[in-house]
């Protein structure tokens, strides 16, 4: 019986395990084979040159500039998505009437294709566009929100952001649920004010899903790729250029493998950092055996 | 008289001085989540004679057309896009709910030499992003023949399969089994049924609330999948709607009214589906990082 029973086991696994094998694990190794060797002089002979790729892109300006524009991404959407959301959801979740079109207004970007969403971007930050106008209005100099330097991370910034807000919302507003009103109504008898109430009784009590929230938005940030290759292709001057768009740039562009796949290992470094903290910190419950 | 009924009015719908600056706040929230969507319809509504570039701009089209949508639907197939990104959605869904209730199964519920193994196994791949992976798995796609260069079929597959099944829904099923008393199962044992039998025929139907939750997020996933087709499409009539909308937005970038008018069309499925299907997004957010 029991045997039996084990067998059936690595039966019920089989079909996904299938899966993960071909699509996961074999190019999650391959990616650390390629990464030591030279494609850029011959591809179909490369040279076996082990840590060469990575010392040359840790020396590289340009991979460098990648990096420090990937955290500065990170720096301009992570607190905003991390506390903007949050206050919508405590003022969504108060006793007031449309709820749920609120709710469902405001999700709508998250399940809009961020193709669609950078196009409509791109649209408002024209040199005359919608932006530029309303920037008239306050009569402020109109900026060039993507062809600028200055700004043009910003602008991308600005998208992810339009269409996160949602979804951590969501997030925030089912953690919301959980807090016991006796809380809220101990407070209230205390006399304590709308603003104290909530620094002082919600934000402690969902403080894990804040923590939640600030490492998944750091690992999508990290990632980012659609907006930046939609709107603009790295530019101008590279100032938009982010790691996924280096690697990417250089795998199926240059054709450079080898570059390609020691830039991916070093994301995975960055990454894991926040996703180990996520697996064995914040959401331990989740992944026990 | 009119004092009173305001008063009820007020009552009725929580009405206070705090509440009314909180739906002010909240419209205005709505309001810019809907703009750059309304500006691009607008957009697409605007007819040859009138200029998209005023200034100030014009909300509402003067010269009020459908022109633009014809017209784009003529020049591009999106209709067969939107097949495309139906097919590649709809197979990656049941792939996705199919195999991840397998294996979540026994991590849940059976005891196996290797248990470990295969769980740890699994939580790795959460930490290691496509984005990293990509180039190796193309190569392997390519090595397979799953792409369209070979032949449609090979073309969706090579869509689906790298999507088959990840480790968030395998561990959001495991996690809906876990929550299911084992002395329904053990009742069952009782009566006679296999492993197979107690989960095709107790457990699967216990967790639909999960299932459907799984279903359209990973649909949601699908849908919108830019990266993946943009590297392995290579032939205009696999392409799903995202590659072939910012195709579109590259070919007509002179011309934003199609542009948009593209863009407007492709968004419709999606929404009717959003909208239909509400409720899920609501409640669904309690499982939380679904999307990886």
């Amino acid at each position: 019986m029991d045997k039996r029973n084990e067998l059936g086991a690595y039966l019920f696994l089989l079909p996904a395990g299938i899966i993960l094998l071909v699509f996961f694990f074999i190019p999650f190794f391959h990616t650390i084979f390629l990464s030591f060797f030279d494609y850029s002089s011959d591809i179909y002979h490369p040279n076996f040159v082990f840590l060469k790729n990575y010392i040359d892109l840790i020396s590289s300006p340009l991979f460098l500039k990648t990096i420090l524009n990937t955290f500065y991404f990170l720096i301009l959407c992570v607190p905003f998505l991390v506390i903007f959301p949050l206050f919508l959801a405590i003022l969504i979740n108060q006793k007031i009437v449309c709820k749920t079109l609120y709710k469902l207004l405001i999700y709508i970007p998250v399940v809009i294709s961020i193709v669609v969403v950078a196009i409509a971007f791109k649209w408002l930050y024209a040199p005359n566009g919608l932006l530029n106008y309303f920037l008239e209005l306050l009569n402020i100099d109109s900026i060039g929100w993507l062809s600028d330097t200055r700004y043009s991370m910003i602008s991308v910034a600005l998208v992810t952001i339009y269409k996160g807000v949602g979804y951590y919302m969501m997030i925030y507003l089912s953690a919301l649920m959980s807090v016991p009103n006796e809380l809220y109504e101990a407070a209230d008898i205390d006399g304590a004010s709308f603003f104290k109430k909530h620094m002082l009784v919600s934000i402690p009590h969902i403080m894990p899903v804040i923590a939640l929230v600030s490492t998944i938005s750091s690992i999508s940030a990290l990632k980012v790729f659609v907006e930046i290759y939609v709107m603009t292709k790295g530019g101008p001057l590279d100032s938009t250029k982010t790691i996924v768009y280096y690697i990417y740039e250089k795998a199926f562009e240059n054709l450079d493998l080898g570059i390609a796949s020691a830039g991916a290992v070093i994301l995975l470094f960055i990454v894991m950092i926040f996703s180990i903290l996520n697996i064995f910190v914040f959401e331990k419950d989740k992944y026990k055996v | 008289m009119i004092n009173k009924i305001f008063k009820k009015l007020f009552k009725y719908f929580h009405f206070s001085p705090k509440n009314i600056f909180i739906h002010i706040f909240l419209i205005f929230m709505c309001l810019l989540s809907i703009i750059p969507l309304l500006w691009l319809l607008s957009t697409a509504l605007k007819g040859r004679s009138e200029n998209i570039f005023a200034y100030p701009p014009v909300f509402l089209p003067q010269d009020f057309t459908l022109d633009n949508f014809k017209e784009v639907l003529k020049l591009v197939p999106i209709i067969k896009y939107v097949i495309n990104s139906f097919i590649v959605a709809f197979f990656t869904v049941v792939l996705n709910v199919v195999l991840s209730a397998l294996a979540a199964y026994p991590l849940a519920r059976m005891n196996f030499k290797g248990k470990k193994i295969a769980f740890f196994a699994i939580l790795s791949t959460i930490m290691v992003p496509f984005q990293t992976i990509m180039l190796p798995v193309y190569i392997i796609t390519l090595k397979l023949h799953l792409v369209d260069s070979y032949s449609d079929t090979m073309g969706y597959l090579g869509l689906i399969l790298p999507f088959a099944v990840n480790a968030f829904g395998i561990f959001l099923m495991r996690q809906a089994f876990m929550t299911i008393s084992r002395e329904v199962e053990e009742s069952a044992v009782v009566d006679g049924c296999n492993s197979f039998q107690i989960f095709s025929l107790i457990l699967l139907p216990m967790v639909k609330p999960t299932i459907a939750l799984l279903a359209i997020f990973t649909f949601i996933g699908s849908w919108g999948e830019f990266l993946w087709p943009s590297i392995v499409l290579t032939n205009d009539n696999l392409f799903t709607l995202p590659v072939g909308i910012n195709n579109l937005s590259g070919a007509f970038s002179a011309d934003y009214r199609l542009v948009a008018a593209g863009s407007i069309i492709s968004i419709v499925p999606i929404l009717i589906f959003f909208i239909a299907l509400q409720k899920y997004f609501i409640q669904g957010s309690q499982d939380g990082a679904v999307k990886g």
